[in-house]
């Protein structure tokens, strides 16, 4: 076990698993009311339960990539942080506002939107904490890195674009800019496109520290393909948004746009992490066998939605895709199979580091991790097949309700709550195995 | 700590942005220029804006997460019906949807809007219709797979 002076990098860590393991909680009981419509509607509606799932399942990302990237700084690259006292009042903020987004949540007080529904006057200590992270990890790489590598690239483009397009979210208070509802709706919708690209520079950005780290080559962030495909992927987070919104009447000169640029991003990593498995020595798979796994899941992941990907970014096929489950899909697809697979990779490697005793080759942990790729494909095809349903309702049948719909649906929604229900299991059997490991660190020393 | 901080600043800037400096000045001017577009570009010639009861209306829709079930152009939730057009729908309308705001159905509970609020949901939800169509049922296919979408100021303008 490696003795540990800062343990707020794991702090972080073990909030995001609490966070993953709530939001799982929170999504699993939501989806019951797509099999149980009366299921205590009157206490625990949808409409209340949903924006949990959503700002826990977001808390879980952001948590876990923060509290990585400042324990890879520290404890892996041995920099001398600029500010510890920034590092800690960075957690502390970021803690004390999520309690404050449940009260709000808890409260009914949701005046915000989508994805950030909580009142959004905690915005601003979310953005204060963001911008101590920003200071704090510039002031340390640039004083200890002159050439650097992508990934510190990537994490100071996702910490200054996090940053902007959490602003960009909030234009809506601006009134007269809220009074111009199609505007409004796709500058909403921009900057949550955005947004997600921002937190994947950050998820990406562990993804190649990661590799390089295993394999032991420098050279893996450094090359100029590495950089062409960073300059692509950020072209694609400033400019690839709007393929989310080709169907709300804007000009049309912005969907132009986004055809042109849209989902490059995919192809990115897959070039990445294909190219570096191909390169990988038997050992190195050996030595870091879970971490290795969940970066192969996500190469998965990454091509199953890239061929989605590239085919709801043709207008043509997007006509029909939008607005039914095949984005939900999708989005599942990227959140779990991409950003969940490689943050668990990254919280592997961590406990690896930090407590090499830790045996990550149970059967335990490789059981679960099957059960977690095999639950969230069929997870994913069931909301393929009811996308499919509806997009035929929609297009091409007449004079059948909504709730007829959903009804001829019902079947599917059942398999979608038993996969999610196996989902669940193997989150939380994987998280509660990497709990034990953080605190058994957390207690020594 | 000043001088410390430029000789950071310096060194930066003379590696890696150095380096990228071209494509770097280019994609962020791209970015400025193509944010102050979307920010400023008027959707049509005849775009209406939200009254003071359609931006009332919104703020009901917000405050109770209307969009976690409620899909407008496809976006939001999947529980619920989408409303883009449900105000102009000839079996639907404004007393449709006030109907349904306090006596709730299957997953949607009963809210208790008072007439005054019911009136500025259904504002807003007009002032959403007027806007365009979802789904488009009449845009175009092009052979490039370019799919060009029916406006609905056209058909306004048309009249």
């Amino acid at each position: 076990m490696i003795e540990m002076k800062n343990k707020t990098p794991l702090l972080f860590i073990i909030a995001a698993l609490l966070a993953l393991l709530l939001g799982v909680f929170f999504g699993l009981f939501a989806s019951l009311q797509y099999i149980i419509p009366d299921f205590l509607k009157e206490y625990i509606p949808f409409h209340k339960m949903r924006p949990f799932h959503v700002t826990t399942v977001i808390s879980w990302i952001i948590l876990c990539v923060t509290g990585s990237i400042y324990f890879f700084i520290t404890h892996i690259e041995k920099f001398a942080l600029y500010s510890k006292k920034l590092l800690k009042t960075h957690f502390v903020v970021f803690i004390i506002t999520a309690i404050g987004i449940y009260v709000s949540l808890l409260s009914g007080k949701m005046e915000g939107r989508e994805y950030l529904s909580y009142t959004p006057i905690l915005t601003i200590p979310i953005l204060f904490g963001w911008i101590l992270f920003g200071v704090n990890y510039y002031k340390t790489i640039a004083k200890n890195v002159k050439n650097w590598p992508v990934y510190y690239w990537m994490w100071a483009t996702g910490i200054v674009f996090m940053i902007y397009h959490l602003c960009e979210a909030h234009f809506w208070l601006i009134p007269g800019f809220r009074e111009r509802f199609i505007t409004d709706m796709a500058v909403q919708w921009k900057s949550y496109g955005s947004f997600v690209g921002s937190w994947n520079m950050l998820v990406y950005g562990t993804a190649i520290y990661l590799m390089s780290k295993i394999k032991r080559d420098s050279n893996l962030a450094h090359g100029k393909m590495v950089f062409f495909f960073y300059f692509l992927g950020l072209t694609n987070l400033m400019f690839g948004w709007a393929h989310h919104t080709y169907i709300i009447p804007m000009q049309p000169w912005i969907r132009y746009v986004a055809y042109g640029v849209s989902m490059t991003e995919w192809i990115v990593l897959g070039h990445i992490i294909y190219s570096w498995i191909k390169s990988l020595s038997i050992k190195d798979k050996q030595e870091y066998c879970m971490v290795y796994r969940f970066l192969k899941a996500a190469d998965f992941w990454v091509f199953i939605n890239i061929i989605l990907a590239l085919l709801f970014s043709i207008p043509a096929i997007n006509f029909f895709t939008h607005g039914t489950h095949i984005t939900v899909a999708h989005s599942m697809g990227t959140t779990i199979g991409i950003n969940t697979t490689i943050l668990m990779a990254s919280v592997f490697f961590i406990v690896q580091k930090i407590l090499p005793s830790f045996k990550t080759t149970t059967l335990f942990i490789k059981r679960s991790y099957y059960l977690f790729n095999i639950m969230l494909f069929l997870f994913f095809c069931t909301l393929l097949y009811a996308g499919v349903i509806k997009s035929n309702w929609m297009y091409f049948t007449k004079d059948i309700h909504f709730s007829e719909m959903q009804d001829s649906l019902f079947t599917t929604y059942i398999a979608f709550f038993v996969f999610g229900l196996g989902l669940a299991i193997s989150i939380t059997t994987l998280s509660l195995t990497l709990f034990k490991a953080l605190f058994k660190v957390l207690k020594s020393n | 700590m000043q001088n410390s901080t430029l000789l950071h600043l310096r060194t930066f800037l003379s590696s890696m942005f150095v380096r990228y400096r071209i494509i770097i000045i280019v994609l962020i001017t791209l970015f400025a220029v193509y944010n102050i577009c979307i920010y400023s570009t008027k959707e049509s010639s005849t775009f209406i804006k939200l009254s003071s009861q359609a931006v009332s209306g919104q703020q009901l829709w917000q405050e109770n997460n209307c969009w976690s079930c409620h899909q407008v152009y496809g976006l939001g939730g999947y529980l619920g019906p989408d409303l883009t057009n449900v105000i102009s729908h000839p079996s639907k309308g404004s007393q449709y949807v006030k109907a349904f705001l306090n006596s709730g159905i299957k997953s949607m509970p009963k809210f208790n809007f008072s007439e005054e609020e019911k009136n500025a949901i259904v504002s807003y939800l007009k002032h959403i219709d007027s806007t365009g169509y979802y789904p488009n049922y009449n845009a175009v296919f092009k052979p490039t797979g370019w799919v060009e979408l029916k406006y609905k100021y056209n058909d306004r303008n048309e009249k």
